[in-house]
């Protein structure tokens, strides 16, 4: 079940209550009708009076143990059988199994005729013995007013209603009276001045081609009730009371994150998706791939196992599965395993409250983790921008509560500026993201922005949006010296500019080879002209060699020369000094 | 003021012989209140006044029947119904306006009326 909203209604602790089970209205009574006294139900025609009074009987004697009394004026019991036996109500099963009687009072003007005093005892045998053979505790008066016009006695027909009210409370029941509006501000013969413990007025306003349900606690004694006007709805199961979620904003969070299907997408939310729980905002003009995102975003949604709710307002089921088979994202096996529902309708067909209980209802029943809806602008067909920017926030709030992810689509109109959507949601969202067509060079290509995404570092940067049959992908635009490139703009300058690129890179290895030749050159002169020089230097040597040993050959032949002259002056120094006293 | 002697689901038919029909009457009371006595001795005295020997009064007690009332879509007390002959007439009241009930019984008033 649906968490327990923040900002309910709180318990009273002095009145007994008698539930309902009225879905949403034991919510905005706090705890169900007054136990023991009587409340008035007041509508025009058709407003749903016998329905909530009857579906008070069902629910009390099926769900709370509590057996209950119809008394019918208006339809035979037959009539209302056959009346609600759509809603899966089973009176005649009821009856038998002595959990509820239906007892029609038939009042005829023409049968009767008056003739001196009576008071209304026969109605109150009845409505004892009734009470008494099943033991209620539960017991509808509808519509008591007939009386009125079977009976022509006012002042008879006054005092036995007060008695029949106090009979009713000393009885102990909880009773439903209903009665039609007229004339009076609530019923037409002024039941409200004996019944005043509780009044609810029931309401069917048709506002632009579309009716909506709406119901009112007038007045309840003893309790603090909402006195706002809370829409309702009646389909197969009953009625449908719009509960009241929380308009304070208190809502645990989570810091999970989701991935959003496109993986390069989840790098640009910060490298993990969205926050779970959070809103998802992502608009867009037509046909930029809002939808696409969010089949992505369901599948993934799938792929982890969760329930995805997916409200689509502009195509049908069908449709949506072979437009997002051509990018390559297969939803039938989700569908099949019960994973991914659809809700399709046009927004016109419903009024905004009845959209808002209808998806309540469904995420009540259905227990999604993420709901997307596509698109959200669609609500400007059935309301004014305010209204409906009134009903996008109750149903923010009310997915936030749930912690489900909600994912929602919004048109803009081309011309108008891109940051401006129908519904004026952007700062309910937490995360927005922008996708934008460019045109240039013939062309319109999308790229995707992260406008802002709450809590977390988003990148700031555009990226290229295609669709392919992969699904979508998102690629690094080019910034080229004239701005952001796109498409095949950018392809083209892409290969201009590679060209230019291994040009360049030519340029370089030609420059480089040469140099290498010279060094080479250069290298192998150096080489040379070592050569050369040591040649040289060999010579050089060698001469010097050829000098020196000319040079010792001169000298040798010099000393063979002295020796061979036998020179003494060479000589007899040195032999002089040899022999003392020798020669001179 | 006669009391009702007659227990519930008594018949009151005084012999009659050869009558064109008979008038079947069924008063309901519930529990023995001036009224509903007053009711019956207002309609003893009609019937023996216009229908001598034709009728049949019966009393019903919804104190002691009460799930007879739904069946004859009583509502008011004391409710007198002309079950016969058809079609079916109902009167609510004491019956104290003579008047009124004759033309709910449907009985033209007798122009020479004693």
């Amino acid at each position: 079940m649906s968490k327990a909203p923040a900002g309910r209604m709180p318990p009273n602790r002095g009145l007994a209550k008698a539930p309902t089970g009225v879905q949403g209205l034991d919510e905005i009574t706090g705890g169900g009708l007054p136990r023991g006294r009587p409340t008035l139900v007041c509508g025009s025609a058709g407003c749903g009076k016998t329905l909530l009074a009857l579906e008070f009987l069902v629910r009390g004697a099926t769900q709370f143990g509590e057996p209950g009394v119809f008394m019918a004026f208006e339809e035979t019991g037959k009539e209302l059988t056959e009346n609600v036996r759509s809603l899966g109500f089973d009176l005649d099963d009821l009856v038998k199994q002595k959990k509820l009687a239906i007892d029609f009072v038939r009042v005829e003007r023409t049968e009767y005729e008056e003739s001196g005093e009576y008071d209304l005892e026969g109605l109150f045998v009845r409505l004892n013995y009734a009470i008494d053979s099943i033991g209620a505790k539960r017991v509808v008066l509808d519509t008591i007013e007939t009386l009125f016009g079977g009976l022509s006695n006012m002042a008879i027909l006054r005092g036995e209603l007060r008695r029949l009210f106090r009979w009713l409370k000393d009885k102990g029941v909880t009773a439903v009276i209903t009665g039609e509006t007229g004339d009076g501000p609530f019923t037409r013969h002024g039941l409200e001045e004996y019944v005043s413990d509780c009044v609810i007025q029931l309401d069917h306003r048709v506002e632009n081609q579309v009716s909506t349900r709406r119901l009112r606690i007038v007045k309840y004694r003893g309790t603090t009730h909402g006195t706002n006007e809370y829409p309702f709805l009646i389909d197969e199961d009953g009625i449908n009371v719009l509960p009241v979620t929380s308009l304070g904003l208190q809502h645990t969070v989570s810091s999970e994150r989701v991935s959003s299907g496109v993986p390069r997408l989840d790098m640009m939310l910060g490298g993990e998706g969205y926050f779970r729980g959070s809103t998802v905002l992502v608009s867009g003009t037509a046909g930029s791939g809002k939808t696409s995102l969010a089949a992505h975003f369901a599948a993934a949604a799938c792929l982890r196992g969760e329930r995805c709710l997916y409200l689509a307002f502009e195509e049908s089921p069908g449709q949506l599965l072979r437009n997002m088979r051509s990018i390559g994202i297969d939803l039938e096996p989700s569908m099949k395993k019960g994973l991914l529902q659809f809700h399709a309708s046009r927004a016109s067909i419903h009024g905004l409250e009845m959209h808002l209980a209808t998806i309540h209802k469904l995420v009540r029943e259905f227990q999604p983790r993420v709901v997307i809806m596509d698109p959200v602008g669609s609500m400007t067909a059935v309301g004014t921008r305010r209204d409906a920017n009134v009903m996008m926030t109750r149903l923010i709030d009310f997915l936030k509560i749930q912690e489900i992810t909600a994912f929602l689509t919004s048109l803009t109109s081309g011309d108008a500026a891109l940051e401006t959507i129908d519904v004026e949601i952007s700062s309910l969202v937490d995360t927005w993201l922008l996708l934008r067509d460019l045109e240039l060079g013939g062309e319109r290509n999308r790229v995707i922005n992260v406008l802002k995404s709450r809590g977390m570092a988003h990148s700031n940067q555009l990226r290229e949006f295609l669709l392919t049959e992969r699904g979508v992908e998102l690629q690094d635009v080019y910034l080229g010296a004239e701005g952001v490139l796109t498409g095949s703009a950018r392809q083209g300058q892409e290969s201009r500019e590679k060209a230019v690129a291994m040009l360049r890179q030519q340029e370089v290895e030609g420059k480089q080879r040469e140099r290498e030749r010279r060094r080479e050159a250069l290298e192998a002169r150096i080489l040379a002209l070592q050569k050369e020089f040591e040649a040289e230097e060999e010579e050089a040597m060698r001469l010097m060699a050829q000098v020196h040993a000319s040079q010792e050959v001169l000298g040798k032949d010099r000393e063979e020369m002295g020796r061979s002259r036998k020179s003494d002056a060479s000589e007899t120094p040195a032999r002089s000094r040899k022999a003392p006293g020798g020669r001179k | 003021m006669t009391a009702l002697a007659e227990p519930a689901g008594r018949k009151v038919a005084p012999a009659g012989a050869g009558d064109a029909e008979v008038w079947e009457l069924r008063l309901y009371i519930a529990g023995q209140t001036p009224r509903s006595v007053a009711a019956f001795a207002n309609l003893k005295k009609l019937c023996e006044e216009h229908l001598a020997g034709r009728y049949k009064i019966e009393v019903i007690d919804l104190m002691e029947h009460p799930q007879l009332a739904a069946g004859d879509q009583i509502l008011a007390i004391p409710t007198v119904v002309r079950r016969l002959p058809t079609p079916l007439r109902r009167i609510v009241g004491d019956l104290s306006n003579m008047e009124r009930t004759l033309v709910g019984l449907e009985l033209r008033p007798a122009k020479s009326v004693k």
